[in-house]
């Protein structure tokens, strides 16, 4: 083997990103690495590239014990990294990118003829006929991927990692790079593949390893493996049933009273028109591939990117959703994601950071008393069991399921009548976890719509009371009652893509 | 033709109008005798401004400079004023001072990962601080060398001088395009500029990079100071009040832009003479008021920092698709 | 009381200086009354700290969300111009001031437009004008330091009303009248949220884009306060001079104030404290005969130990720290309870 792993192991505060991995690289292979976010990918490949540092476990180069402790020792060690996005510089020609660090020189001077040669010599064999002495940013991304490639491999020449680097290409792009990398796997590089779309995983790996919540799942030789088997590694079945609570007691045709409907919605580039009608009291959910989507149906519904085409209806007429404002108005809210980039108000105390979203609605001249923000902080802090010292503490210092349940809080306080939740229980542990799970069944009993995206598939199965199931920016399956199973759900995934990628406009 | 270039092209072409309109209205401006004196006055300004350009080429600002070349003007005047030292030695102790001036604020401002802006806000206070400690008043220079300095010229045909001074500022120049476009100090610089996130996993040493940038901006500034001061023949710690500002306009004139990562030394060089054409060209008129120097080259400014926006967003919107 | 423990630092820094120049000057906190009017050092250092106060107040907010304005001292020699002018051309008082805030407001929204709507970055968009309106004063001017004799206006500058000076006045009630409207409306709290994380504050609902542009045209209308003040003082409007590198210290009284260039939590009373801070110095070293440039020196000093208290790497520090601490707390709160199981 070229690269091994052994029981690798990384925490951080609070949680554990890797337990205990296994990975092993041979040379001329091609090895992908699965999993959804926060499944501890990155963590991994971050250990490898010496950005973190492994508290436990082995990782042998060539039989040789190595702890990279940057990205240059990682490089100079052999193992050079191709990210999605910040690789190179933009800034910079692509000479200046392919040579950086190791410009020739003259007198002391860059000199720039013998720079155009050696990058022409570095790109030769990758078959792109590009000028080298023009800017970066004046090629497209796939184009920029294989200079950020071909610098990798001069400079380090073992093992290559390429982290989802086909992310923003199309098909055809898609396919020059992979021709690149076919040859590279030919001439002996070991490569780490990390991919979400499963096409690209069959057409291109030799073998698969499927991480979750920082465990290693699988190690299979591709060929072994179908599509359905992967995606029930990646998504199905791991939750336990204390997690979970009483599966959802499905009943066939019950109906809920129409409550939204939005018509042949959709945005170029985000999400393909797709109708669908929320039910007053009804948990929607979303289920889908990373990149499939999902988060765009919601961001197009609480008006974030706002719809190239279609409707959004209730029974009074057409909703303005064109912007988040407008949605709140609405009657919607929205628990992002990203909940440090998007959700919480770091610096700002659990109560201002739940009192944010009245706040705004009620304007600036209207004050939310300071009381009622306590009572309001005190109340959730009590009924979601939120860990804080008080309503006073800022919300930076909280556990991420704590602020996650402060971000619910702050939509419950609005009592909105369409709530959407994406990834509500990532990275959180195993107690919030549950608490979340009862609160949007408690709440949706008191008729609250919810819309869950999520990529546990039992979790889903646990709440929704309709499962929506979206495939490469479509909307394509619509399960209800008793079948929503793990089954069902992993099928509709599973059917073949339609292309490997749609093209982002 | 690269979309980096646009600004750059912008620039010449700007110049080149202003000074087709200077000489059409005034023929008598084409003529040596303005170049030199074109030369000459703004021989300070150009030599801080190449400093100020490899700053904000890497995405910093510092706002320091105005105060070290009055610093250096003082410290000059009073050194020679109060030691027998040769004014070279005096030269050669204020550029140690005022490299390692520049080098200590780089250094805090990677070491605090503060904005550069604050810090070069405390340095600009410490070093105009520094040169009321030395003299409250003007100090005239009077030393055999300095009228040597002062009586330096090449005398074109036209009877244009081609001041030392000026021949300094243009070859500060010249050394300032090689430093930033053809060394691996100038690649890094331009990286910062880029991000600094990829910077990093290109294998910049950032920490030592924005040491050596704020440097080379300081070492400018001293430069700049004895050019002032063999210009004013004096030291004076009110001087250059405000500098930085026309610095920073001239370099975004220039062409290079403001947030970093892009732009030209050679641009930086147009863009001090195009300002310093509008100041001559408002003198030539005699009617116009001096207040509309302030104002056109703030339009100036405004425009090219709208002109790098749209630049921006068309890249990044190509990028996207 | 958390109100007071956020000022602390600031109140003893201030309490130090007096107590060191009292030491000296044993008359330097004397008021004596002469003719109705309180007179003392301490007033003198009220009613000249006016201007950077109430730029301070402006700024304060700007800076809360994560912005900064570098225009003010340009604006109130715009704002101080356009007074002036309006006086000598008989607009009279109400005009004259409706005239100079309506310019305060336009100075505001350009800023406020070119930040929160064509995004350019703040010390860059607040740049432009700082350079190019100083021309616009002198234009108003005509060049020339135009004077007016006009009581109603010179009051701004040099009169006192129950014996307080006018200046020292106006600065407190604006400051007093800001700080009351950001606490008891939720402008603060919006303000706050919009500096700490803009993209969270709009996917609440906040508009920001609106909060952004009000916080400049804000910081606009404090320099037209400030400019009125800096023109009554002198009956005349000095296009070159007025407001000259008051912009820094109105940034440094913001930052003395321990309010976080990075934006987010901001007290304007901190604020008011530091720039009566830098006042202060600026009197006790007049008062000690040493040259008035020495507090140069002394504002570098400052700008240095607070950019160090403030330092985010240090600041991760400290808070490491401090976790670790609690932890420990946590754990051995943990085995108490376990052993008494």
């Amino acid at each position: 083997m070229l690269l091994t792993i052994t029981s690798l192991t990384k925490t951080f505060p609070g949680t554990k990103a890797l337990d205990g991995v296994d990975f092993d690289l041979a040379a001329g292979e091609v090895h992908a690495l699965l999993g959804e976010n926060g499944a501890g990918k990155s963590t991994l490949i971050k250990c490898l590239t010496g950005a973190y540092e492994r508290n436990e476990g082995l990782i042998t180069l060539e039989g040789q014990t190595i702890s990279p402790r940057s990205t240059s020792e990682a490089q100079a060690l052999g193992i050079g990294t191709v990210y999605q996005e910040v690789n190179l510089l933009p800034n910079l020609t692509v000479a200046q990118n392919l040579t950086f660090g190791n410009e020739p020189r003259r007198f002391g001077m860059v000199d720039r003829r013998a720079q155009r040669r050696q990058a022409e010599e570095m790109l030769d064999g990758y078959r792109l006929d590009i000028d080298v002495s023009r800017d970066l940013s004046a090629y497209s991304v796939a184009i920029r991927q294989i200079i950020a490639i071909a610098r990798a491999v001069a400079l380090s020449g073992k093992v290559l990692i390429l982290d989802e680097p086909t992310a923003s290409l199309d098909a055809r792009e898609v396919e020059t790079l992979f021709a690149v990398v076919r040859r590279l796997r030919k001439k002996g590089l070991g490569i780490v593949f990390v991919s979400h779309f499963l096409d690209q995983v069959f057409d291109l790996s030799d073998r698969v390893t499927v991480l979750r919540n920082g465990k290693k799942v699988i190690t299979e030789r591709t060929a072994d493996l179908d599509r359905v088997q992967l995606i029930e590694h990646m998504l199905g079945r791991a939750l336990k049933d204390d997690v979970v609570g009483h599966a959802k007691a499905h009943q066939a045709g019950r109906e809920w009273p129409e409550l939204l409907k939005f018509e042949g919605y959709g945005r170029r580039g985000h999400i393909a028109p797709f109708d669908l009608s929320v039910g007053k009291g009804e948990v929607l959910g979303l289920a889908g591939l990373l990149g499939s989507g999902r988060t765009e149906s919601a961001e197009l519904m609480f008006g974030l990117a706002p719809a190239h085409s279609g409707a959004a209806r209730d029974a009074d007429g057409t909703l303005d959703l064109s912007s988040p404002r407008a949605a709140i108005a609405a009657g919607f809210g929205f628990a992002p994601e990203e909940r440090k980039e998007d959700g919480i108000i770091a610096d700002l105390s659990v109560r201002e950071n739940i009192a944010l979203a009245m706040q705004a609605r009620r304007g600036w001249a209207r004050p939310v008393p300071r009381a009622e923000q306590l009572r309001l902080a005190e109340d959730y802090i009590e009924k979601l069991d939120i860990r804080t010292s008080g309503p006073e503490q800022p919300i930076g210092d909280l556990s991420g399921g704590n602020q996650q349940k402060v971000v619910l809080a702050r939509w419950l306080a609005m009592n909105p009548r369409f709530l959407i939740l994406d990834e509500p229980t990532r990275g959180i542990d195993v107690g919030a976890h549950a608490e979340i799970l009862r609160l949007i069944r408690q709440v949706t009993a008191e008729g609250m719509s919810i819309l869950v995206i999520s990529s546990e598939l039992d979790e889903l199965i646990a709440v929704a009371d309709r499962v929506i199931v979206v495939r490469d920016r479509h909307h394509v399956a619509e399960l209800t009652g008793p079948e929503i199973t793990t089954d069902t759900i992993v099928r509709a995934i599973a059917a073949p893509d339609r292309e490997t990628a749609e093209v982002p406009a | 033709m690269n979309p980096r270039l646009f600004p750059l092209a912008a620039t010449i072409g700007i110049f080149l109008l202003a000074c087709l309109i200077c000489v059409i209205q005034f023929p008598y401006m084409l003529s040596t005798r303005v170049v030199g004196n074109l030369l000459t006055d703004n021989a300070y300004l150009g030599i801080v401004a190449v400093g100020m350009t490899v700053v904000i080429l890497s995405g910093g600002i510092d706002l320091s400079v105005g105060s070290v070349i009055a610093f250096s003007g003082v410290f000059i005047a009073v050194m020679l004023r109060d030691t027998g030292l040769h004014p070279i030695i005096v030269f050669a102790l204020l550029l140690v001072v005022s490299t390692s001036f520049g080098a200590g604020m780089g250094w805090l401002i990677h070491a605090l990962a503060m904005p550069p802006f604050i810090v070069t806000l405390a340095g600009m206070f410490l070093a105009r601080g520094a040169a009321y400690m030395l003299t409250i008043d003007s100090v005239p220079i009077n030393h055999v060398f300095y009228d040597l300095l002062d009586d330096a010229y090449v005398l074109m045909p036209g009877k244009g001088r081609l001041t030392l001074i000026g021949v300094v500022m243009l070859l500060t120049v010249a050394v300032g395009m090689i430093v930033t476009h053809r060394t691996r100090f100038g690649a890094s610089v331009f990286a910062l500029g880029g991000g600094e996130a990829a910077a990093r996993l290109m294998g910049v040493k950032v920490g030592r990079t924005t040491v050596l940038i704020y440097a080379f901006s300081g070492l400018m500034a001293g430069l700049s100071g004895i050019v002032f001061s063999v210009y004013t023949s004096s030291g004076y710690p009110l001087a250059t009040v405000g500098t930085e500002l026309t610095a920073i306009a001239a370099v975004v004139i220039g062409g290079t832009l403001l947030t970093g990562g892009a732009g030209f030394v050679f641009g930086t060089l147009i863009g001090v003479l195009t300002m310093g054409l509008i100041q001559t060209y408002i003198v030539f008129d005699g009617s116009l008021s001096s207040w509309w120097t302030k104002i056109i080259i703030g339009l100036l400014l405004l425009a090219f920092i709208l002109l790098q926006k749209g630049l921006l967003r068309v890249t990044v919107s190509k990028a996207g698709a | 009381m958390t109100a007071l423990r956020r000022v602390t630092p600031q109140l003893l820094t201030l309490a130090a200086l007096v107590a060191l120049i009292t030491l000296f000057f044993p008359d330097f906190l004397r008021i004596e009354v002469i003719n109705g009017r309180l007179v003392g050092t301490t007033m003198d250092i009220l009613k000249r700290g006016a201007p950077i106060g109430l730029l301070a107040v402006g700024m304060t907010l700007v800076i809360a969300t994560r912005g900064i304005d570098l225009s003010v001292g340009t604006t109130m020699a715009i704002t101080g111009a356009i007074a002036a002018w309006s006086i000598t051309q008989g607009y009279g008082l109400g005009g004259a001031l409706a005239l100079a805030l309506l310019a305060g407001v336009a100075a505001g929204l350009w800023n406020g437009m070119l930040v929160a709507i064509f995004g350019i970055q703040p010390i860059v968009a607040t740049l432009i004008l700082m350079t190019s309106g100083r021309g616009i004063a002198q234009l108003v001017t005509e060049g020339r330091i135009l004077t007016f004799s006009h009581d109603g206006m010179a009051f701004f500058g040099s009169g006192d009303l129950m014996g307080i000076p006018a200046p020292a006045l106006l600065w407190l009630l604006t400051a007093a009248g800001v700080a009351f409207l950001m606490r008891r409306s939720a402008l603060g709290m919006l303000i706050e949220a919009v500096g700490v994380n803009r993209a969270a504050s709009a996917l609440a609902g906040v508009n920001a884009t609106v909060l952004l542009i009000a916080v400049y045209v804000a910081s606009g209308l404090c320099a037209a306060l400030a400019g009125i003040v800096a023109t009554a003082d002198i009956r005349g409007a000095d296009a070159n001079n007025a407001g000259l590198w008051l912009e820094l210290d109105a940034i440094l009284a913001v930052v003395i104030g321990g309010n976080s260039l990075m934006g987010g939590r901001f007290s304007i009373a901190a604020s008011l404290l530091g720039a009566l801070i830098i006042q202060t110095i600026d009197t006790g070293i007049l008062l000690a005969g040493f040259p008035s440039e020495y507090n140069l020196v002394i504002k570098a000093g400052l700008v240095l130990i607070i950019l160090v208290l403030q330092s985010p790497n240090l600041s991760q520090h400290w808070h490491r720290l401090r976790r670790a601490a609690q932890r420990r707390r946590e754990i051995a709160v943990a085995s108490m309870k376990e052993t008494g199981q």
